[in-house]
């Protein structure tokens, strides 16, 4: 059994929370767009409005703040779910705030219509980052539960020779070196492997798999049916262009089973699969370009530490 | 070991943390001798950069002795004296092959962070944010030097540590800003910001082949070091409209091309900078990119702008329609430090240039925090300090 495919995993989102801060950045959206279109229409009734001197740079400066409100309201209606957008309104905030910061040192500005405006930017500054942080946490923690099958596809291109490549992924006691996820991959038969998996709070998950096809260019392997944890995968090794070494290409899929072990499954990999993949292939890069992954004194701990050494029995613990 | 630590904006210490050790079998540990602040440090200082941890080992300009290698270190032994180039770089990988030492792609161990900012992520440096790799920096007694066979370089005998040190960032970075514009004979150079990098970048000018130099700040001392030590033309642009007097010295056609040896931090006595300054207070890493947009208004059609000033996120009103029209060419970049250590250290030994002259202050490790107040406010005609940490 493989994986089951799902029309699009990335947007499956269901809590409501969610769907709150989908209608606030479609509000948020909307209200870029009316008011990019004021500003751009009208910005002497904008600046009248907001208590600004209206001259012609003031207009100029208007239609400039309305063609960028424009852009982001679409870039928000276009994609509601993605924070980045959001991001922007506040950045556009924030420059509206600072422009009618720097209108209360003029003398032609009237103080009491700009403080009004200063006070209901910042009223939707406060939305736009409240909105925009709300995106963002569903994205890093909420997806995951949510999603009935995890599809990952990634491409890096590494320094070595195709053949280097396959041969070094072939021998799959090798994956634990950059797939920092798995505790161990110990080859069991011909085709057969068994792998362990470091799940949360010291769990191991472990599991059987088996090598479906082995070409010289193409490895794809799953896990033997009736496993804990559903998942298959592939890996293609092509030569890049110019002789710049191979473009390997990594797909994996998940599919979590109900239960105890799903939910350990689950958190395995919430830390953003696709980036956990892309940690892995640049992980892999550095193996095979230059014999190590390169290590700070900050990357060596799980979670943030300060940039400065740390006592040698810890650092010792973290390198392990 | 003591080490000088970010602790919040506007708040360094020099505190007691532990000596570093090998993390990479192609590490070494280097014990430090000499070590800088830079430019690059008033940006963290300041909190422009973000991914920034109190406790983090500040520092990216240092030299010293080697005393630890790690198994697979083959080219630098126990003893030897070095200066290290603040871009980690592996030496192997595309960019690394093509010198672009600065963007090396095995460097960043925290590269996700770099690549959702910038979209690809650059070399991880010393002591210069978590997006950058996490290192620990040089401004402490010792530090922990990944890839040691590819970066430090061994001093010859004779020279001191002076003489040496700036490989490390500031005089690499000054020759790639002049490098950048491509200079031919008759070339107008000019230059924004007359701080350490843009002294380096004034003489290099001259080393390449430029006919003249016009050098650009308002701080008297700097002014005087760019005329006396570099033979540069100056302009204050407090009191001349640069972009007036530029047109003016060079018959209308503005100069050859422009180097931006500013960054960030830009100041302006006009009200454009209450604008953009506002709106950096206001909380978001935007850039104050007013020496930039002067240096693309300036330059000729069809010439280049250098970038060397370090920016790290949005810029507003970038004059993209005087780039695109007048055929201007922008180049930037980190530094690739380790592609100039030999030609630059060649031209040190020849007596072409002593980098030592940037120099007015030495100071103690542990005067590092009044290093920084110092240096922010240009106090004192400070220019460029070296810490001694033993
Ligand atoms: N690209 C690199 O690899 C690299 C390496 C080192 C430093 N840097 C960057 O170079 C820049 C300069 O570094 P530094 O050590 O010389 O710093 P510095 O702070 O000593 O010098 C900056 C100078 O710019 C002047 N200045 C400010 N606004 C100006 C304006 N509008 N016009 C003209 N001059 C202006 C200041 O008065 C000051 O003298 C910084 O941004 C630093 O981060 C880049
Ligand atoms: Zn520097
Ligand atoms: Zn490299």
């Amino acid at each position: 059994m493989s994986a089951q495919t799902q029309p699009n995993p990335w947007s499956q989102r269901q809590e409501p929370e969610n769907n709150n801060a989908e209608q606030l950045a479609n509000a948020l959206g909307w209200f870029s767009v009316g008011l990019g279109l004021a500003e751009i229409a009208a910005p002497g009734t904008i600046a009248e409005l907001i208590g600004v001197r209206d001259d012609d740079r003031t207009r100029a400066l208007l239609r400039i703040y309305g063609a960028r409100e424009l852009t982001a309201g679409i870039g928000i209606l276009a994609r509601p779910q993605s924070p980045g957008w959001v991001w922007s309104r506040v950045a556009g905030d924030l420059l509206d705030l600072s422009a009618l910061g720097s209108a209360f040192n003029s003398s032609r500005t009237n103080r009491t219509k700009a403080s009004i405006a200063a006070a209901a930017v910042l009223g939707v500054t406060a939305l736009d980052v409240y909105c925009a942080k709300q995106l963002s946490q569903v994205s890093e923690n909420g997806e995951i539960e949510t999603r009935k099958s995890v599809r990952v596809k990634k491409a890096m291109v590494i320094g070595r020779s195709p053949d280097e490549v396959y041969r070094f992924w072939h021998d799959f006691s090798n994956l634990p070196s950059f797939m920092k996820h798995l505790e161990s991959v110990e080859v069991t038969g011909d085709r057969q492997s068994h792998w362990k998996a470091r799940g949360p709070a010291g769990r191991t998950v472990e599991w059987d798999a088996e090598i479906v096809e082995d070409q010289p260019n193409s490895i794809t392997w799953r896990s033997i049916p009736g496993s804990d944890v559903d998942n298959s995968g592939s890996v293609r090794f092509e030569r890049a262009t110019g002789g710049r070494g191979t473009l390997v290409t990594v797909e994996l899929a998940y599919a979590p089973p109900a239960g105890v072990a799903g939910a350990a499954v689950a958190k395995l990999f919430r830390a953003e699969p696709a980036q956990q993949v892309e940690d892995s292939l640049r992980a892999l890069k550095q193996v095979l370009e230059t014999g190590e992954i390169a290590k700070s004194d900050a990357s060596i701990h799980r979670g943030m530490h300060p940039a400065q050494p740390c006592l040698k029995a810890a650092a010792k613990a973290a390198t392990a | 070991m003591k080490a000088n630590c970010w602790m919040g904006k506007h708040d360094v210490r020099v505190e007691q943390v532990p000596d570093p050790q090998i993390l990479n079998q192609q590490d070494a540990i280097v014990k430090i001798t000499s070590t800088a602040i830079c430019g690059s440090d008033l940006h963290l200082y300041n909190g422009f950069v973000p991914t920034m941890e109190s406790g983090d080992i500040l520092g990216h300009e240092f030299m010293g002795e080697v005393v630890e290698i790690g198994r697979e270190v083959k080219n630098l032994n126990i003893g030897d004296r070095v200066v290290v180039p603040f871009p980690i770089a592996c030496g192997r990988c595309f960019s690394c092959q093509r010198e672009l030492f600065s963007l090396c792609e095995n460097s960043n161990p925290n590269a996700w962070m770099a690549e959702k900012l910038w979209g690809h992520s650059p070399a991880g440096l010393f002591g210069y944010s978590h997006l950058m790799g996490g290192y620990a920096g040089g401004q402490a007694e010792y530090a922990r030097v990944p890839f040691a066979d590819v970066g430090p370089i061994k001093v010859p005998e004779g020279l001191s540590d002076d003489q040496v040190l700036f490989l490390s960032d500031i005089f690499p970075t000054g020759y790639m800003g002049a490098e950048m514009c491509n200079i031919q004979s008759g070339d107008t150079i000019a230059i924004w910001g007359c701080g350490p990098v843009g002294q380096f970048a004034i003489k290099s000018a001259f080393l390449l082949g430029a006919e003249r130099v016009i050098a650009i700040d308002r701080f008297g001392p700097r002014l005087k070091m760019a005329r006396e030590k570099g033979r540069a033309e100056t302009l204050n642009y407090e009191e001349v409209d640069v972009l007036e007097t530029l047109k003016e010295m060079t018959g209308g056609r503005g100069p050859d091309a422009c180097i931006d040896a500013v960054g960030l931090e830009a100041h302006t006595p006009s009200l454009v900078h209450a604008y953009d300054r506002a709106k950096q207070a206001l909380m978001l890493e935007t850039d104050r990119p007013i020496a930039l947009r002067q240096a693309i208004m300036a330059c000729r059609n069809g010439g280049t702008v250098s970038v060397i000033g370090v920016y790290g996120g949005f810029v507003d009103k970038f004059p993209m329609g005087s780039v695109m029209n007048r055929s201007l060419t922008i180049r930037t970049g980190q530094a690739h430090v380790q592609k100039y250590l030999r030609p630059l250290l060649e031209r040190i030994q020849k007596g072409e240039i002593d980098p030592s002259f940037v120099i007015t202050h030495h100071m103690r490790l542990d005067e590092a925090p009044e290093g920084f107040a110092i240096f922010l406010k240009k106090q004192d005609d400070c220019i460029k300090i070296v810490l001694k940490p033993h």
